[in-house]
């Protein structure tokens, strides 16, 4: 056990700080990216990291990355939300569909879509739920039916990330109509541009797009889009959703920054600042649980970096991450509006003792989507009881 | 950045774990709660192989009969004392009292002698204050009174006091004191108030050094109790994911309804994150890092919470076998119940953590 970091890994921490500290927008300045323009001024953003070489660290240097490990991953990702860096529009394709891409897409594909993902070139969404299927994500229904030279697809997707502006879909749909259940899906890359895709944004908790229906009425996909084997498409899928609940998606920057302000804020408050009773009898202590939490997830990822290092798959611990994460989020989250009180629900910026209160708001909206998607959390409690306890299925 | 542990220290985990198994079963439990007297062979001989590991040296110098080795190496076995519900101070020895008293002058050679002679070993006299920590024990007509202390079995005392303003650790063996049986919860962790008196030939040191000493000793006692609740998490969700598995209503495993598994995944959980906060804690107390007293504290908080939780769940998801006095269940319960309030409960520790994080954020 040594939980120091090397004298390159610091070099290469010290370089990020640097440029980000350089290159890192001031918050605020982009709009929201679930807007048209906030979508395009997040991607000139993204163009920005990826000339820097700062978009996708740990993948090869062809594609844009500088090969380094996860534990370079990790300590890019403390050091770009120490800046204040902005959510990232392309996460769904570089932090969900990159990783699958890279264990079953081949050559021809990583050539089309690696660079133009780490770019910002080519935004993706994910295709996965319908209206039928969620939780239940072998239920699903659209149709792939085979033509010459390729497929096509038809059917209805929803709760799409970043689908009212997304360039380009990753989705599972059912190739065999005669299989059942996890068998006989398959994965396609298709263009979000192609004749037959229809897109109905649909406005969020926020009143903002940040997801949308999609719609596919005979929408050609090329042989060569076929991502995975045919009929493969649920063991791909799920090699995306390991890392969508493990740590590729969340890293724990994103919440050990948020809690070190949720300190901030639970020292510049003071007795009657929140609806007139001392905060720090009574919210103290959820405050600081919510900050231990978020500094355990953060150790419990270098645990698991080690382990991936050495070659270890993440398997059913992803599900434990997933709810732990998600919740932290909302923990954080949560008690920063209870210090705020009765102006909590404002939007205006609002400061107190020099701390910054806007953006605890958005924050809680938005992590309140977390124990919902990539799987609900009652779904993983199921998988951690199954597979890391043993119980029977049911 | 390497978050593992080595081959070498995991195996000698697994060589403790394989003896402590053989010598504490949950048979040998009931017994103490028959009487504390009614299977004392079998304790005595539990000690004897325990001390024939050399586990109780393993942070002491080689120079004194020790190891040398680290906290890191000894988090583990402590972990695994806690699986079995051990009724001897296996850790409280090993991890807490050795080597406090092996850093002293006058306490080092009592520490190779204590080895050689294979003693185990209990504290009392400090608890964590408000904001500094208070010392338990009181003094009257020259003869001192230390209540709540743990495992009164044990050979050796360390045992702190306030003499006249000055603080002082004194060492003690056990024919020098009194030991009075404070009945408790968990009987097989044998509470009680010892009856002791001061002496220059007893006092291993005092003053400033003594005040910098009860810190350590409250942050290592809060260490390995913690680790001790993990394993004690590990046991009780184990026994009561068995217990689920063949438990049978409605004609299906009571396990297999999603009510039952919610809340024992629940519980999972919050061990998963809680071993990592342990073992960062384990790591900076052997490296001497500024930032331990943060850690233990962060370690403690997060282990009472899911012992807690365990304990909570794993009684729920019994029924009523979970409450009675013959089943196992009780056994690990007592002792996470009584462990997750010692040496600071979670609340205490997330209070300094609140003073520490502030302080440290400017």
């Amino acid at each position: 056990m040594d939980l120091t970091f090397t004298e390159p890994q610091q070099a290469f921490r010290q370089e990020a700080r640097a440029w980000l500290e350089a290159n890192v927008p001031k918050p605020g300045t982009l709009r929201s990216l679930d807007t048209k323009e906030g979508f395009e001024d997040h991607r000139v953003f993204e163009r920005t990291l990826f000339d820097g070489r700062w978009s996708v660290v740990s993948w090869p240097e062809a594609f844009g990355g500088r090969d380094v490990g996860i534990m370079e991953w990790l300590i890019f990702e403390e050091e770009y939300y120490r800046a204040g860096g902005p959510r990232r529009v392309s996460q769904n394709g570089i932090f969900l569909l990159a990783p699958t891409l890279f264990e079953f897409g081949t050559e021809s594909q990583l050539t089309r879509y690696m660079s133009k993902m780490a770019s910002g070139e080519e935004i993706w969404c994910q295709g996965w739920s319908e209206p039928d299927a969620g939780s239940d994500l072998a239920g699903i229904r659209s149709k792939a039916t085979k033509v010459d030279g390729g497929w096509l697809l038809n059917g209805q997707k929803t709760w799409c990330s970043r689908g009212a502006f997304a360039h380009r879909c990753f989705g599972i749909f059912r190739s065999d109509p005669e299989a059942d259940r996890h068998r006989g899906l398959t994965y396609y890359l298709i263009d979000m541009a192609a004749p037959g895709v229809t897109v109905r944004p649909i406005g969020q908790l926020d009143g903002e797009t940040g997801f949308a229906e999609v719609f596919f009425d005979d929408v050609f996909v090329a042989d060569e889009d076929v991502l995975g084997g045919i009929g493969e498409g649920w063991k791909v899928a799920m090699a995306t959703a390991g890392s969508e609940r493990g740590i590729s998606l969340r890293s724990p920057a994103r919440y050990t920054e948020a809690a070190g302000k949720l300190m901030d804020l639970l020292a510049a408050t003071s007795a009657g600042d929140v609806n007139g009773f001392d905060p720090r009898a009574a919210i103290a202590d959820e405050v600081v649980r919510a900050y231990l939490d978020a500094e355990a997830y953060k150790l419990h990822t270098y645990m698991t970096a080690t382990k991936v290092r050495a070659g270890h798959k993440v398997g059913a611990e992803a599900s434990a991450t997933k709810i732990f994460w998600s919740e932290v989020d909302v923990n954080i989250h949560q008690a920063a509006l209870r210090l705020l009180g009765e102006g909590a629900d404002l939007y205006e910026a609002v400061e107190r003792g020099g701390v910054d209160l806007s953006e605890w708001l958005d924050g809680y909206l938005f992590a309140l989507s977390g124990p919902i998607y990539a799987g609900t959390n009652e779904i993983q409690r199921n998988v951690v009881a199954e597979r890391m306890l043993g119980l029977p299925r049911g | 950045m390497d978050f593992s542990f080595s081959d070498d220290q995991l195996e000698l985990r697994s060589t403790v774990a394989t003896v402590l198994g053989d010598w504490c079963t949950p048979a040998d439990l009931h017994a103490r709660y028959v009487g504390p007297d009614a299977d004392l062979g079998r304790t005595k001989g539990r000690w004897s192989a325990i001390a024939d590991l050399f586990v109780c040296g393993l942070l002491i110098d080689e120079e004194l009969g020790g190891l040398a080795m680290d906290d890191v190496d000894l988090i583990g076995i402590a972990e695994e004392a806690g699986v079995v519900v051990l009724p001897e101070p296996l850790s409280t020895t090993a991890g807490v009292v050795f080597p406090l008293a092996a850093s002293t002058t006058a306490g080092a050679p009592r520490v190779k002698d204590a080895l050689e002679r294979g003693l185990s070993a209990t504290f009392g006299g400090a608890a964590f204050g408000a904001k500094h920590h208070k010392i338990t024990t009181t003094v009257s007509g020259g003869e001192a009174s230390t209540p709540r202390v743990g495992y009164g079995t044990a050979d050796l005392f360390l045992l702190v006091v306030e003499l006249a303003g000055d603080l002082q650790i004194h060492l003690i063996e056990r024919d020098e004191v009194a030991v009075t049986p404070t009945p408790s919860l968990d009987l097989t962790r044998e509470m009680a108030t010892v009856t002791w008196s001061p002496s220059g030939t007893t006092m291993i040191c005092s003053g400033g050094e003594a005040s910098l000493l009860v810190e350590q000793l409250l942050q290592r006692a809060a260490l390995y109790s913690a680790a001790e609740l993990l394993g004690l998490c590990e046991a009780m969700l184990s026994l009561t994911a068995s217990y689920v598995t063949e438990r049978k209503q409605f004609g299906v495993p009571v396990g297999s309804f999603q009510a039952v598994k919610h809340h024992l995944a629940g519980a999972r959980v919050r061990l998963e994150f809680a071993r990592p906060a342990l073992y960062r804690a384990a790591y900076s107390l052997a490296t001497g890092a500024e930032t331990s007293a943060h850690d233990v504290s962060m370690a403690k908080s997060m282990a009472s919470d899911a012992a807690d939780e365990a304990a909570r769940v794993s009684l729920q998801c019994h029924g009523a076998i979970g409450y009675t006095f013959e089943y196992d269940l009780h056994l690990a319960m007592k002792r996470a119940w009584a462990l997750s309030a010692d040496f600071g409960d979670a609340r205490s520790h997330r209070a300094r953590i609140f003073d520490l994080v502030t302080a440290a954020r400017g």
